[in-house]
């Protein structure tokens, strides 16, 4: 039976050394985070804000460790400045994943507006991304964009599309 | 361990400071400047490999000092982190506490304004106390200094005990000693080598 993705997830990320795993929590992350917390592979633990999320990773990578962010869309919206003036600036690999929220049958039209900021920003950071929508490409996509951040030296961003993941369901009806 | 309040801490010059620390630093200790006048007299103190200036990100020096003590626990880290800029990111002191590295000792340099904008006064004007706002997040090993022979105390404490180390330090308002070379790329290599992270063929 094929892996689900958050065990695809964790086989790329111990593959690429990834131990430190600071995040903010999102329900379609649940699974990923919970197998890295079981796996003393990882070190990981909640932050207030994704920006201190990108500020430990970014030290440690400096310092010989490799982390990476987890984050729902809403939280890379928050991110821009420190994007650009940290990881992107100093040309530091700071990997992060993100859960889309936002889109593909979304209930909360806070989450839907914020979902339009993702792209432009990520475009306008110049920061290379990818969406991953497919279980049989996760492997390598995650691989090869981590591999590349680390080998140039540039941040990246891996959205997980409802499309792989599931998504967040609506609790209730259109209109109900 | 110091029980000076944050009104009688006798107000210090942050070059001279920064020179005391530097001063007391043996085994490679690395020291991340937060954003702003931090990091201008960090570098203004003399450039050691092991120092990071910040250049923006403002609220980031307890973060990437946090993640470089947990990359390397046997090396002692510092931060030196504005009043303004840790008011950005209070809720790194939470999670500074949950974590609790041994390695890390943060410096909280209030001078109660933005001063690199024109010496704005700070939202925390009230009579927000960080040192005491530190302990209430759990961070019980937090102090102001009281004045310069009881800040080198506090520093040699940092140096010598298992943290996480907090001192506070009231700010008189003397600009910065220098103004660091804004050029991030080298200020990352530079720091790489200097944490033994990065080797390079290339002389720097």
């Amino acid at each position: 039976m094929a892996q689900a993705w958050h065990e695809v997830a964790v086989a790329v990320m111990k593959a690429n050394e990834i131990r430190l795993v600071p995040y903010v929590p999102d329900n379609v992350l649940k699974p990923l985070i919970n197998a890295i917390h079981a796996d003393p592979f990882f070190t990981a633990f909640t932050t207030a804000r994704e920006e201190e999320a990108v500020g430990i990773v970014a030290g440690a990578a400096m310092a010989g460790t490799r982390g990476m962010v987890l984050m729902q869309t809403s939280g890379f919206a928050t991110l821009a400045n420190v994007l650009a003036s940290l990881p992107v600036a100093y040309q530091i690999p700071v990997l992060m994943m993100v859960s889309e929220r936002g889109t593909l049958g979304e209930f909360n039209l806070g989450q839907a507006a914020v979902w339009r900021t993702m792209r432009p920003t990520l475009e306008s950071l110049a920061m290379p991304w990818q969406v991953i929508t497919r279980l049989d490409e996760c492997e390598f996509i995650m691989d090869r964009t981590i591999r590349q951040a680390l080998l140039t030296q540039q941040p990246a961003a891996l959205i997980l599309s409802p499309l792989l993941t599931g998504g967040k369901a609506s609790p209730v009806k259109a209109g109900g | 361990m110091s029980v000076t309040s944050a009104h009688n801490a006798k107000p210090l010059y942050r070059f001279d400071c920064t020179r005391r620390l530097v001063a007391r630093l043996r085994n490679d200790e690395a020291v991340i400047g937060g954003i702003g006048h931090s990091n201008f007299d960090l570098w203004a103190a003399g450039h050691r490999p092991q120092n990071f200036y910040m250049l923006g990100s403002m609220g980031l020096a307890v973060p990437l000092a946090l993640g470089v003590a947990l990359a390397q626990p046997r090396r002692k880290v510092f931060a030196l982190e504005g009043d303004g800029s840790l008011l950005m990111q209070l809720g790194c002191l939470a999670t500074v506490a949950s974590l609790a590295p041994k390695n890390l000792a943060i410096l909280i340099l209030d001078n109660g304004s933005y001063q690199i904008t024109g010496g704005q006064r700070t939202p925390a004007s009230g009579g927000a106390d960080y040192v005491a706002i530190a302990r209430a997040c759990g961070l019980a090993n937090a102090s102001w200094a009281a004045d310069e022979a009881d800040f080198e105390r506090l520093v040699e404490t940092c140096l010598a005990t298992d943290g996480p180390h907090v001192i506070g330090l009231k700010l008189d308002d003397q600009p910065p000693a220098g103004q660091t070379e804004r050029d991030p790329v080298q200020i990352r290599d530079r720091f790489m080598r200097g944490m033994g992270a990065k080797r390079s063929a290339l002389p720097g």
